[in-house]
């Protein structure tokens, strides 16, 4: 009765990713996360200006953009003790706080919601009723013409080129909504489409581009004399927008979906979180922090610890790369060597990072707990509500349906600080502070990208740079097996799942996207050793 | 349909939007304004010609400006003009699913699908370094690319290799053009494009079904024929001399020219200043920040220091090629010793280090 299956490529994530598990009785008993990609990035940076790097690292991921900018120039700045001024610090929480509100509703809609709505039984809806629908679920959401939705869904399928829709699951028996709630997801898939064009223009205003920002400088931002008032009222039209659209559409739909798959809050959880927080609230003092920072261990929201950098180690025995040894990232050594894939030996080109030796979830549901187990106000609000509204208890979030719905809720109250931030903004005051490399020197810089924590580290060695470390969201979630052969949270979070059709193994990916995959990030090597030579095998 | 779709998204706008859209690419691509119609009627004929766009060594970033798009957006323009058969990013199909997709797209379509590359091929170690479904990048291009009926390479990585092609290339990496031969590659280059160069680029594909006149690069002309430099709207301060000297200083206030600070416009060809981006009216230099030479091969050798200026650039009416120190100098009156400006060879020897002591 034990199956193997294997997903490759997982779609509709960023990068390349392999998930393969095994099934016994139609349940996942063991499961195998590996990241098919390797770049290199980390050693690219080395001999590279310090200042500079920032816009290497971005390139780290589209998705994530700018957020590798930011703790690139964050662990300079670290380096050199340097604070950035009061204008810059709004700016980057603007730019930091635009790229959530545009990249969590893009996961639900774009890269997620597909697991949970049959685009094809949304032809057979009744528009009036789905109509009814919207409206009891969000009174005051913009009216949207669900029939012309239903046409243009018809005519793109009589015409027999399905593009992004073809080859899904529908008709999946897992697939449960109404013909009108599949209509309603469907067409609110097209509307936030176009939402996330206008989300990303918050930070081309501030960042000259999206993706990909050019306003960052280390010791502050470039941008100081676009910060006019026309620019700010653009900006807070646009997130006023938004605003209006997390209320009305994703927060409701988040909810909906929640009551609508309510085992899903009880499948797919893992146990212990880590954050390192984000959005500096003082100029004088990085560690005040709207998300808090901390570690959950075992569930215990109750008991919230302190982060210390100390207790990460990064493991290789199971990823293709020489030796065993787990290392604290300033210290790692790392040469590639591609032994091919073996679930029972080295799988993966992440590596496994471990915290006090324990894997770790990062990432939207990391934060919200850690914020709401420290009674975080705005967080303990907003969770409140959706649990109310959604009819959950809080130990119903380890679950595939807490991280959608953390990342909803994050969203909302992310959104909802930014225009204090804006208030805030000094026109014409200073925007940078002058730097001047030294010629040794050693900083991090932390933060959290929309999928999970982040850290840079980097090592000054005569002016240039030494050494550069990156541990990032993705290789926590999606690592593979550590030393002790403990599984990886994604690798965790699998056993148990239920798969109906293993040839449709769609709970599969309903958990693996909920972990909103960056592999490009996750994937990466560092090396000491200037003259080390990489010693690859050939499959 | 498109009746229809209008009242869907953004009634009245979108068809608009459409057209405005066509019309921005018609400007683009050097065309009269008479030929929009017959634009608008291409990329709405219903054809909707397939198109596979694969991954490789990449950020995923061109994708999302690919989502970035406006005129048209991805929902009008997946459900109006392309038929995006294969994009990982946005596919609902995952695994075997997948990978079937991508073999009845160019069984059924050979000859006549568009294929669209983001990112680099690995080559080193025989492209271990990138597998997908088992396969490697680059074998997966030479299956893919052969049956296409013309290549377009998008960003840098694919275009060039991209970032990872940065020295020391650890993985190998290489643009499509290294590989593909036998196709037509046109590179849109740029970390990442400006999304309305493939529209343009799709739109002179479908309306005169042939791809548009292209520089030595392979990239169409219409988006990279001009220096940025030539066209920039800080060009009138370089002209004067007047130069930001380090970032934060009064003359960046000013909004003086970026050259000293390392803006790289005077050797990089595109759009930027033209045509900006995401619909706000913006670009780098407008944010204060020097263009870093994105569209161009190798830019991550060859522009760098980013924050280091480049040498012998040209001054115009005068037609010498003179040190911009001078220039400074004479202008403005700031000397080059009080600002600490030394000319001297930075890495790649191609350019000159705009900070530091005198012994670099």
């Amino acid at each position: 009765m034990s199956e193997r299956i294997v997903i490759d490529p997982v779609t509709r994530i960023e990068g390349h990713l392999k998930i393969e598990v095994e099934i016994n009785n139609g349940v996942v008993t063991d499961a195998w996360s590996s990241g098919t990609l390797f770049r290199g990035i980390e050693t690219i940076l080395k001999g590279r200006e310090p200042e500079e790097a920032w816009l290497l690292t971005q390139r780290l991921c589209g998705v994530c953009t700018y957020i590798h900018g930011v703790s690139s120039v964050r662990s300079v700045e670290n380096a050199l003790g340097l604070s950035v001024p009061q204008n810059a610090r709004l700016v980057r929480n603007l730019l930091t706080g635009g790229l959530y509100v545009h990249d969590h509703p893009v996961h639900f809609y774009h890269l997620s919601a597909l697991d949970w709505v049959d685009i094809v039984s949304a032809l057979s809806a009744s528009p009036a009723a789905t109509e009814s629908l919207a409206y009891s679920l969000s009174p005051n959401a913009p009216a949207i013409d669900f029939a012309a939705t239903q046409v243009d869904l018809r005519s793109f399928v009589d015409s027999g080129k399905l593009g992004p829709f073809a080859g899904g699951y529908w008709g999946h028996s897992a697939y449960t909504l109404s013909p009108e709630e599949n209509l309603l997801f469907a067409a609110h898939y097209l509307h936030a489409l176009r939402q996330q064009v206008k989300a990303g223009r918050m930070h081309a205003i501030f960042g000259g581009k999206n993706p990909h920002v050019q306003s960052l400088r280390v010791g502050g931002v470039t941008c100081k004399d676009e910060i006019t008032s026309s620019r700010i009222s653009q900006f807070r039209n646009i997130l006023n927008e938004m605003r209006h659209f997390i209320d009305t559409i994703y927060l409701p739909d988040v909810q909906h979906l929640a009551t609508a798959y309510p085992d899903w809050a009880g499948i797919g959880g893992f146990k212990n979180y880590l954050a390192f927080g984000e959005f500096q609230m003082s100029d004088s003092d990085p560690g005040e922090l709207f998300l808090p920072c901390g570690v959950i261990m075992n569930k215990n929201i109750d008991q919230i610890e302190d982060v210390m950098l100390g207790q990460i180690n990064e493991h290789v025995q199971h990823s293709w790369y020489e030796g065993n040894t787990a290392r604290y990232p300033q210290n790692g050594e790392t040469v590639p060597n591609y032994t091919g894939y073996d679930t029972a030996d080295r799988y993966s080109w992440l590596k496994a990072p471990r915290y006090n030796g324990q894997p770790m979830e990062v990432g939207p549901l990391a934060r919200v707990l850690v914020a709401y187990g420290l009674g975080q106000p705005q967080v303990v609000a907003a969770v409140d509500q959706f649990l109310n509204a959604a009819n959950l208890t809080i130990a119903d979030m380890h679950s595939t349906m807490g991280r959608a719905a953390a990342r909803a809720i994050e969203t909302k109250v992310i959104a909802d600080q930014m225009g204090a931030w804006l208030d805030q903004l000094k026109r014409g005051a200073t925007a940078m502070v002058s730097t001047s490399i030294p010629a040794t020197a050693s900083g991090f810089g932390l933060n959290e990208a929309p999928r999970g924590a982040l850290g840079h580290w980097i090592n000054i060695e005569g002016g240039k740079i030494g050494n550069y470390q990156m541990v990032v969201p993705s290789t926590w979630n999606l690592g593979p097996r550590c030393a002790s052969g403990d599984r990886g949270p994604v690798e965790e979070a699998l056993i148990g799942t239920p798969v109906v059709d293993a040839e449709k193994p769609i709970e599969i990916l309903r958990i693996v996207h909920s972990y909103d995959p960056c592999i490009a990030c996750a994937v990466h090597v560092t090396d000491n050793d200037r003259d080390s030579h990489y010693i690859v095998k050939a499959v | 349909m498109a009746d229809t779709l209008k009242k869907t998204l953004d009634p009245q706008l979108n068809r608009r939007g459409f057209i405005k859209g066509c019309t921005m690419a018609a400007a683009a691509l050097g065309l009269s304004e008479t030929m929009v119609p017959k634009l608008v009627e291409a990329a709405t004929s219903a054809q909707r010609p397939p198109v596979v766009w694969l991954h490789f060594q990449e950020c995923t970033g061109c994708t999302e400006t690919l989502l970035r798009a406006s005129h048209p957006d991805l929902a009008r323009l997946l459900l109006d003009v392309i038929s995006l058969d294969y994009h990982e990013t946005v596919m609902a199909a995952a695994g075997h699913q997948a990978e079937q997709l991508l073999h009845d797209t160019i069984k059924n379509h050979e000859g006549k699908f568009l294929l669209i590359v983001e990112g680099g091929i690995p080559l080193a170690e025989d492209g271990i370094y990138c597998k997908i479904a088992g396969k490697t990048a680059k074998d997966i291009l030479a299956e893919v690319a052969p049956k296409s009926a013309a290549v377009i390479a998008i960003g840098a990585c694919a275009a060039f290799g991209g970032i990872q092609a940065a020295k020391p290339n650890p993985t190998g990496a290489v643009g499509v053009r290294d590989l593909v031969t036998d196709k037509p590659v046109i590179n849109i280059s740029g970390c990442p494009f400006n999304p309305i160069s493939l529209l343009g680029t799709i739109l002179h594909y479908l309306t005169f079904n042939r791809l548009p006149e292209l520089d030595s690069l392979g990239r169409p002309l219409f988006a990279y024929g001009r220096r940025i430099h030539d066209h920039c709207e800080r060009r009138a301060h370089f002209d004067e001399g007047r130069f930001v000297e380090q970032f934060g200083d009064d003359f960046h206030k000013q909004g003086y020219c970026l050259y000293k600070v390392g803006c790289k416009g005077p050797e990089t060809f595109a759009n930027c200043p033209s045509v900006r981006f995401n619909n706000v009216d913006v670009w780098p230099v407008s944010v204060g920040h020097g263009c870093v030479g994105c569209t161009e091969p190798n830019f991550w050798d060859t522009m760098t220091p980013f924050y280091d200026r480049l040498p012998n650039v040209s001054i115009p009416a005068t037609g010498i090629v003179e040190d911009a120190d001078s220039v400074g100098r004479k202008v403005l009156g700031v000397t080059a010793a009080a600002i600490g400006i030394h000319a001297a060879v930075g890495v790649g020897k191609r350019l000159v280090k705009g900070k530091g002591k005198s012994e670099e």
